[in-house]
């Protein structure tokens, strides 16, 4: 449908400026952007690009600091800044509603969820009470929740996050608006939830035909929901157009990078090469003339891309797409695929045992003694030079796990042989020199993982001091150094203090301080969830690189299969504290076999269009581990679930190939053979590994005599 | 990471030094106005020798009042009391009382407070439930009868007032730093420090004290007023330093029955105590927006 009036959002040449005790700071520079009734815009960037500063503008909301200096925004045709105090407020509800990435400081815990909704429906739609309460019960029903009633009694804190995230959506629909800000409302939520919750917006748009504005530093969820994107860097638009048009050929040296640094959960290890965007983005404070990106870009050419603004331009024949960039006719685009070394190291020999590894928390619920199964009979082996992945929804014992490892915490039950020692029940605090040198942690948070008091210099020399590697002053100055030099790191930033750092830089600090005594086993909680995509590929790229040269074994816990499939060697597929699926990489995910591992790839975000057709959205929520549980622990919301059996049987541990274990009673012949047969299913069942081709025709043999794990 | 890449971040280097709120100051006019005033008392009880018109427990002429004229030609600024000494110059003999009190104690209370808190919030366990409780009890006294025990028992003494402030005001120190570590101890940081053996001590005044500054700053500030005014309560009690000692209370409560006629010799301790209490408040209030600046 092409609307012949005026769109409904209409942003021209807006720049905006946040005017602070340090100086004026500009945040978003000239942008034009318009959506139009009943459309879908994305607009990407990394954090501190001005996408959250251009969506709180488009509902006249600057801050305290904010004025726009330059352009005009209108709603329907009219103009937001010289609107009253009374038509913002009918601009906000019931024109514009907006949900927010945390739901959970948006709802006010101390009022019940239904009365938050109908509130919301009497103020903005003038509703007696009780027809509110109706319409409120309506949009959560909308929502797909099951059971709205519920949902109404409850307080924000008793729904899990992504019924919270469905009804600030509810919150937000309530007013019936015309459009629908969306500020990264899934980056939050586990993947599993993510897909539901973007299904539940793709339903929305088919029948509310409410216009949205998606922001997201995720390029896989633009592309399922949306029609158009904008990509954001530094406060412009430096392209434009039409979702699969620019993720599958992306005319800006900034996208076609953004789009280089995502692994690819679909494509398999040795296909792809991440590779991060260097340097980090300049504040555009500087005035500095010409391209923005300029300082980062490989196609960087002096006179042209740094003399004069580069003007957005349309790009190719259709007219579909428009890029800022002074030589996108020049580049040549072809995407480049990548083929990487594998992995070569080989070791059989096990360094890490875990063997019927319980940790069980006694918990009272309402006076009666439970159990929480934190971890439950976890058994598996870590081979030593290789990296295992632990992966599965938050909540299912993976960071629990990773603490038992270090030491943090102690196992209930069961061993964990380091070498030759239990680590399962050896506090921090007994472990010998040697042991802590050899077992170390790099952590999710950058904010956190460094002590904001000190010099990054001190904190890594304390760590190279402490561990034993050097003592004398000018030993210890040189390993610092080498440290920091190892995670590309300039020697000066020894002497920063983190808050002077960014989030990348703050890991790589991380990372160094781990490494101080050159462990031999790092546990690496979500070492890049917490990051931009373009730092995340950087990060990846350091860890993979660390461990050829190290021979250091890892493991990974991640909920990011995308992560997962490129950086480890096998995998284990946690659910509920219990090991679903054990085994190779290649062994777990091509095809997937274990329902939980299809529903959890299947969720995972991806860049690939032809890839969204078939997908398996879980329904239902993880259920609480306290309560006991029968059976299966996935049944409750389980794709391919048979019956009973699944119930009340636990199911038995199957091996599919040697090293490949599953938890079904699903027989594994069965496994293999999903429901709907794909068009092209011919690998199912096989065992042969594919064979990558790379792009210059010559065959990459496929990494023979991988050992298998566990 | 090329050269131009890491010249570039080096340009845009800026220094943080590690309380960069504490030179802050200067933007703060509340804080400003408030180290003013407890600068002009701490100049004041410094200089007392000298800038005191008479000896403190000099009798001269009782009952005179401000602006009356000594003997030796003299003036009494703020009048004399019953007992004929100078008003102004024992308020300036009393802020050394005063200014030498009520920074060790509260000092030895943040000493005692910081370490219980610390203990407590960062071990957990037994040691936090035995320290809280035992905090609880003591707070569960009003504050006021605490002293009254302990410097009517061990009798009235500096030592005596100081011990008395440390035991009512350590708990409540002990609460506010256990709460910060608990927030902190769960911080990637600290499991690092766990992770290269660090022992518990280093932890806690290392790793986790100075993240606590900020907070347990500005709480100082202020405590270090409630101090002044508990001194001052004391001394109004007769449970102060031992007469003829200069001292702010006890002058208030030598001239009560005396405040309706000569309101003078009331007033003047008064407006002394206040303007200090208030210069420490001024100061932690602009302290602590500085703080959560931050």
């Amino acid at each position: 449908m092409k609307p012949t009036r005026a769109p409904l959002l209409e942003m021209t040449d807006v720049s905006i400026v946040y005017h602070t005790r340090a100086g004026s700071v500009p945040a978003v520079s000239s942008v034009s952007l318009s959506i139009d009734e009943g459309e879908a815009v994305a607009l990407v960037g990394e954090s501190g690009c001005g996408k959250s500063t251009l969506a709180l503008a488009s509902l006249g909301h600057f801050g305290r600091t904010g004025r726009i200096t330059e352009g005009s925004i209108s709603f329907a045709g009219e103009n937001i800044a010289t609107m009253s105090g009374r038509a913002l407020q009918r601009l906000r509800g019931p024109g514009i509603g907006m949900v927010y990435q945390e739901a959970m400081s948006v709802l006010n815990p101390s009022l019940r969820v239904g009365s938050q909704l109908i509130e919301t429906a009497v103020v903005h739609r003038g509703l007696p009470r009780h027809e509110a309460r109706i319409a409120a019960q309506d949009v959560l029903a909308e929502m797909q929740i099951p059971d709205p009633e519920r949902i109404m009694a409850a307080y924000p804190h008793q729904l899990s996050g992504g019924q919270q995230q469905r009804a600030v959506i509810a919150m937000a629909l309530l007013p019936q608006p015309r459009l629908l800000l969306l500020d990264e409302p899934t980056t939050a939520l586990d993947v599993t939830v993510e897909a539901g919750i973007v299904d539940l917006l793709g339903e929305l748009r088919r029948t509310r035909r409410t216009a949205m504005l998606f922001i997201s530093h995720n390029l896989g969820l633009v592309a399922r929901i949306c029609d158009r994107a904008a990509v954001m860097y530094a406060g412009e638009i430096v392209e434009t157009g039409e979702v699969h048009r620019i993720f599958a050929q992306p005319r800006h040296p900034y996208t076609a990078g953004l789009l280089r640094c995502i692994p690819r959960p679909d494509l398999p290890r040795g296909m792809q090469k991440l590779v991060p965007i260097p340097g980090q983005m300049q504040s555009h404070q500087e005035g500095r003339a010409g391209c923005r990106f300029g300082p980062r870009c490989a196609h960087f050419r002096r006179e042209l891309c740094d003399q004069a603004p580069i003007p957005l331009k349309t790009v190719g024949s259709d007219g579909l797409a428009s890029a800022r960039c002074a030589r996108t006719e020049e580049i040549a685009w072809q995407s480049t695929q990548y083929s990487v070394e594998p992995n070569v190291q080989h070791h059989d020999e096990t360094l890490l045992a875990v063997r019927a590894l319980d940790k069980f928390y006694p918990m009272r619920v309402r006076n009666q003694a439970r159990t929480l199964r934190a971890n439950h009979d976890l058994t598996f082996n870590v081979a030593r030079g290789q990296s295992v992945a632990i992966v599965g929804e938050s909540g299912c014992g993976k960071s629990t796990f990773a603490r038992i490892v270090m030491g943090l915490t102690g196992a209930s039950g069961g061993r964990a042989m380091f070498e030759t020692i239990d680590l399962a029940r050896l506090p921090v605090e007994r472990r010998s020199a040697a042991l802590l040198r050899a077992l170390q942690m790099v952590f999710q948070n950058p904010d956190e993982t460094l002590n904001p008091c000190y010099a990054v210099g001190t904190q890594i020399a304390r760590a190279v001091r402490k561990l034993g590697v050097a003592r004398s002053r000018a030993a210890v100055r040189d390993r610092v150094r080498e440290l920091l030099s190892m995670t590309r790191l300039p020697a000066v930033y020894a002497g920063r203090r983190p808050r002077q750092l960014s989030g990348g830089q703050k890991q790589r600090v991380g990372i160094a301080r781990a490494f101080a005594g050159a462990p031999t086993l790092v546990v690496a909680d979500e070492p890049v969830s917490a990051l931009d995509v373009s730092v995340q590929a950087a990060i990846i790229e350091l860890l993979v690189d660390i461990q050829r040269t190290q021979q250091t074994t890892f493991i990974i816990i991640s909920h990011d299969l995308g992560f997962v499939r490129y950086i480890a060697d096998s995998v284990v597929v946690m659910y509920l504290g219990q090991i679903m699926e054990a085994g190779t990489v290649e062994q777990v995910f091509e095809p997937p076999w274990h329902p939980y591992t299809e529903a959890l790839l299947a969720a995972a975000p991806t860049i690939d269009p032809s890839k969204s057709d078939r997908r398996i959205v879980l329904t239902g929520e993880l259920p609480n581990p306290v309560s006991p549980l029968s059976g299966c622990p996935f049944h409750t919301r389980c794709q391919r679930k048979l019956g009973p059996i699944c119930e009340t049987i636990t199911p038995p541990e199957r091996l599919a190939q040697a090293g490949h274990r599953i938890r079904c009673h699903i027989p594994v012949p069965d496994l293999a053979r999903k429901p709907p047969p794909p068009a092209g299913g011919g690998e199912i069942g096989t065992t042969t590994q594919p064979v990558a081709a790379s792009p210059d025709g010559r065959s990459n043999p496929a990494p023979a005599g991988r050992s298998a794990t566990g | 990471m090329s050269d131009a890449e890491i010249a570039s971040m080096a340009a845009a280097q800026f220094t943080a030094p590690r309380f960069a709120w504490v030179r802050q100051i200067g933007h703060s006019r509340m804080a400003i106005f408030g180290l003013a005033i407890i600068g002009f008392w701490t100049f004041v009880a410094f200089a007392a020798p000298w800038i005191a018109p008479f000896p403190p427990n000099q009798t001269i002429l009782p009952m005179q009042s401000p602006g009356a004229v000594a003997p030796n030609g003299a003036v009494f600024w703020f009048g004399t009391d019953h007992l004929g000494r100078d008003i102004l110059s024992r308020v300036i003999w009393g802020t050394r009382t005063v200014l030498v009190y009520a920074p060790f104690a509260t000092a030895l209370a943040f000493a005692i407070g910081i370490s219980a808190g610390l203990l407590a919030g960062y071990r957990r366990g037994w040691l936090d439930d035995v320290l809280s409780r035992v905090s609880d009890l003591v707070l569960a006294f009003p504050a006021l009868v605490l002293y009254i025990v302990i410097v009517s028992k061990f009798g009235a003494s500096g030592l005596n007032i100081v011990l008395a402030v440390t035991l009512a005001s350590g708990p409540a120190i002990m609460r506010l730093t256990r709460g910060l570590t608990l927030a902190l101890r769960d911080r990637a940081f600290i499991a690092a420090a766990q992770l290269r053996g660090e022992p518990t001590w280093r932890i806690m005044f290392v790793e986790i004290l100075p993240n606590a500054a900020g907070p347990l700053i500005v709480d100082a500030c202020l405590r270090l007023g409630y101090v002044v005014i508990t001194i001052g309560t004391l001394g109004f009690l007769g449970l102060g330093l031992p007469p003829p000692n200069p001292d702010w209370g006890s002058m208030v409560n030598e001239s009560r029955s005396f405040a309706l006629v000569f309101p003078h010799m009331v007033l003047f301790p008064c407006i002394a105590v206040s303007s200090l209490v208030l210069g420490l408040n001024l100061l932690a209030d602009g302290l602590r927006e500085l703080v959560t600046q931050e």
